[in-house]
């Protein structure tokens, strides 16, 4: 057995001495020239680096700033002073259309044709007498008396007040009529004409009048759709992602399930929408344009991306954390619920809300399963018919109206702040997971 | 310093000559393999209740793959297959009767690299009694908690901040801490496999104390590359080489006489 003592001392060959000194590798010109050179190359990829950065900031400022710019206004609405007599016979009758005219008239007393009191009609928004009957409900005291309300204004009286009609152009091509214009100047002279903050944007449903139309029934579509994929998505993905990570055994059929986890987070959208219209309202028969079935189709979408960043923050957690529970006789879901999911929760949060957010932002599934409806009523329950953010959007993009142009901006503002405060949300927990320890 | 010298040096307290003491655990003819690759082949070796056996050998020799089948954590690798027997009290820990948690339980191990869970000093120690049921009430555990970090050394230095993290302490305090955090489901027999390589010699004669006043109460089996360490603490040594156990004696025997020429060549030095 001393061969083999002997072999192992003995086959190191004495290492190369090389002259240290004056006359060093390192010392030479050539060496100085290749450092530089190295130096060199380091400042460029840091300016490169810098400069797609800064390219990068630009297109987002760019990019927001004009969507804020064009929808900033949407968040204001104008409204019309009147000064209304209300009838009780008229209002018994539910008419609350004629004193609003009545009211509008007596401010242009000059105009007394048939052609040019439509045009005067015309000011007011198809909803205002809507409004007059929800504040008499309010008010029943203010019937047989005369009042100061103010009522909401058609969208091209509201787009001419906030400057979105070109005044130098002639009439043909601006759009909106002289007639129109004067009698919005008129009131705009009296002080008849103000502006408030757009309420109706957020709390009524879709309508085909602009001033009329708000998000209200998309974000609270939005929400439900959103609590049907989490409620799904989550506990399924944490569990599969704790199953395939921790338990299951690594051979081929676990290989082949890992693969296509993989492949399903790269395949497009829409055809988990065709699935959804086959499976759910095809095969189950739920009913369309609902949250309950666009939920299910979203969950579907974001739970391989769930699967995946849970899969990956498991396996970052240190193995001598696994040994160190097991060695005290934790068994193997002690050992993962006690200690290897909490230190593995931020991420998976993390992978959560990004796929909550992708979620969030997607049209293409939801347009297979009906949700792209016109829907006016605010949906209040998972069957109810709803529409959702971005495809509220999609459909305010389509409408010829000026005044969808900024609703559009403007409701894209609002899905973008929904996700800042997902984003947001993720950091906060990140933080709160991170310090108990 | 030869190792002899140290020998003497440090005269240690059990100078008892060996009389023949009841085995704890029993292994005969265990092999392993991870895959294909073998590891162990065939390892007979007894483990005497309340001494300290050193596995000793060159790195890749088969000792911590030895001392994780004592307690079964080979089950958690992959492709990783064990034969033979191994005993502990008479009862075939791969036997159907012994769960290898209650094993674990049983045989508890402390590992190279000191591993708190990221929780809090008196959290770590309680974890084990909590998920056991050895202590019923919060008094119980306290108690529990204290033994076991008195046991462990670290009692004076962790008394006035139980609540901050295990993660804060040094690397010797955190390998008390896990020592501690074995002791506290109260084992039988306690596995080390290198526990003072991290350390710094400071911390590493506190633990070496440590082991040698564990021993009254529990068996203890220590993987080491250090020789020194294995002289100091150890009662009994065995050489590993190559998936094999050479010798197995005294530790005294094995350093001042060993019988194999490649133990005499692993302990003075000149391969390993």
């Amino acid at each position: 057995m001393t061969d083999l003592i002997e072999r192992e001392t003995a086959a190191v060959p004495p290492a190369p001495v090389r002259a240290a000194g004056p006359r060093s590798h390192y010392k030479g010109e050539a060496f100085a020239r290749r450092l530089r050179a190295r130096h060199a190359a380091e400042r460029r990829f840091r300016r490169a680096g810098a400069a797609a950065v800064a390219v990068a900031a630009l297109m987002l400022v760019l990019l927001i700033g004009s969507i804020a710019a064009r929808g900033a206004s949407a968040f204001w609405e104008t409204r019309i002073r009147l000064e209304v007599a209300l009838d009780p016979a008229e209002v018994a009758s539910g008419n609350y259309t004629a004193p609003l005219r009545r009211a509008l008239h007596a401010q242009f007393p000059q105009v007394t044709d048939r052609a040019g009191r439509r045009v005067l009609n015309d000011l007011l928004s198809s909803g205002a007498p809507y409004e007059l009957e929800a504040m008499v409900a309010r008010d029943p005291a203010m019937v047989g008396t005369v009042r100061t309300v103010w009522v909401r204004a058609d969208d091209e009286i509201d787009q001419l007040a906030k400057g979105h009609y070109r005044r130098d152009l002639p009439e043909g091509e601006r759009g909106l009529s002289d007639a129109k214009v004067a009698a919005a100047d008129a009131l705009a002279a009296a002080g008849a004409l103000a502006q408030g903050f757009n309420t109706t944007l957020f709390t009524a449903g879709d309508s085909r009048e602009p001033e009329q139309a708000g998000m209200g029934g998309a974000i609270v579509g939005s929400l439900l759709t959103l609590l049907v994929t989490m409620l799904l998505s989550v506990p399924v993905g944490i569990a599969a992602a704790v199953y395939l990570e921790e338990f299951a055994p690594k051979n081929r059929w676990t290989g082949l399930i890992e693969v296509n986890i993989n492949n399903l987070a790269a395949v497009p959208s829409i055809i988990f929408g065709l699935l959804g219209l086959a499976v759910f309202l095809g095969f189950f028969g739920l009913p369309r344009s609902a949250p309950l079935v666009g939920g299910l189709v979203m969950a579907l979408m974001t739970l391989p991306v769930i699967i995946i960043a849970a899969r990956a923050a498991l396996r970052a957690v240190p193995p001598s954390i696994r040994d160190a529970a097991l060695a005290i006789g934790a068994s193997p879901l002690q050992t993962v619920l006690h200690h290897v999911l909490p230190l593995a929760l931020p991420g998976i949060l993390t992978g959560t809300i990004i796929g909550m957010a992708r979620a969030l932002g997607e049209t293409a599934p939801l347009l297979m399963i009906g949700m792209v409806a016109f829907i006016v009523d605010i949906p209040h329950g998972l069957t109810d018919s709803a529409t959702v953010l971005p495809v509220q959007i999609y459909m305010w993009a389509d409408s010829p109206e000026r005044a969808f142009t900024e609703r559009t901006s403007a409701a894209i503002l609002v899905l973008l702040g929904f996700l800042v405060l997902l984003n947001g949300v993720a950091v906060i927990l990140r933080r709160i997971f991170e310090r108990r320890w | 310093m030869s190792i002899r010298s140290q020998l003497k040096l440090r005269p240690r307290a059990d100078q008892r000559p060996a009389a023949p003491v009841a085995a704890k655990m029993v292994a005969r003819g265990v092999r392993v393999s991870y895959g294909a690759k073998p590891a162990l082949k065939g390892i007979d070796l007894d483990i005497q209740e309340n001494r300290v056996l050193a596995l000793i050998g060159p790195s890749g020799c088969g000792k911590s793959t030895f001392l994780r089948c004592l307690n079964r954590m080979n089950d958690t690798i992959e492709g990783c297959r064990v034969e033979g027997r191994i005993t502990l009290d008479g009862e075939d820990v791969y036997g159907r009767t012994i769960d290898p948690v209650q094993l674990r339980a049983r045989v508890g191990m402390v590992f190279q690299k000191p591993n708190p869970f990221p929780k809090s000093i008196y959290d770590n120690v309680a974890y084990g009694p909590r998920i056991h049921g050895l202590a019923s009430g919060r008094d119980e555990l306290d108690e529990v908690v204290q033994t076991s970090l008195k046991r462990a050394g670290l009692w004076a230095e962790v008394r006035e901040r139980l609540r901050e993290p295990g993660t804060s302490l040094s690397g010797g305090q955190q390998q008390r801490l896990c020592i501690a955090r074995a002791i506290a489901v109260s084992p039988e027999v306690i596995l080390m496999d290198e526990p003072c390589s991290a350390l710094d010699p400071i911390a590493t004669a506190h633990i070496e104390e440590l082991i040698d006043e564990l021993r009254a109460n529990y068996t203890i089996v220590i993987v080491t590359h250090n020789m020194q360490q294995a002289a100091r603490v150890s009662q009994r040594t065995a050489f590993f080489h190559l998936g094999e156990m050479v010798e197995c004696d005294d530790t005294e025997e094995i350093f001042t006489n060993p019988r194999d020429e490649r133990t005499q060549g692993y302990i003075t030095g000149r391969y390993g």
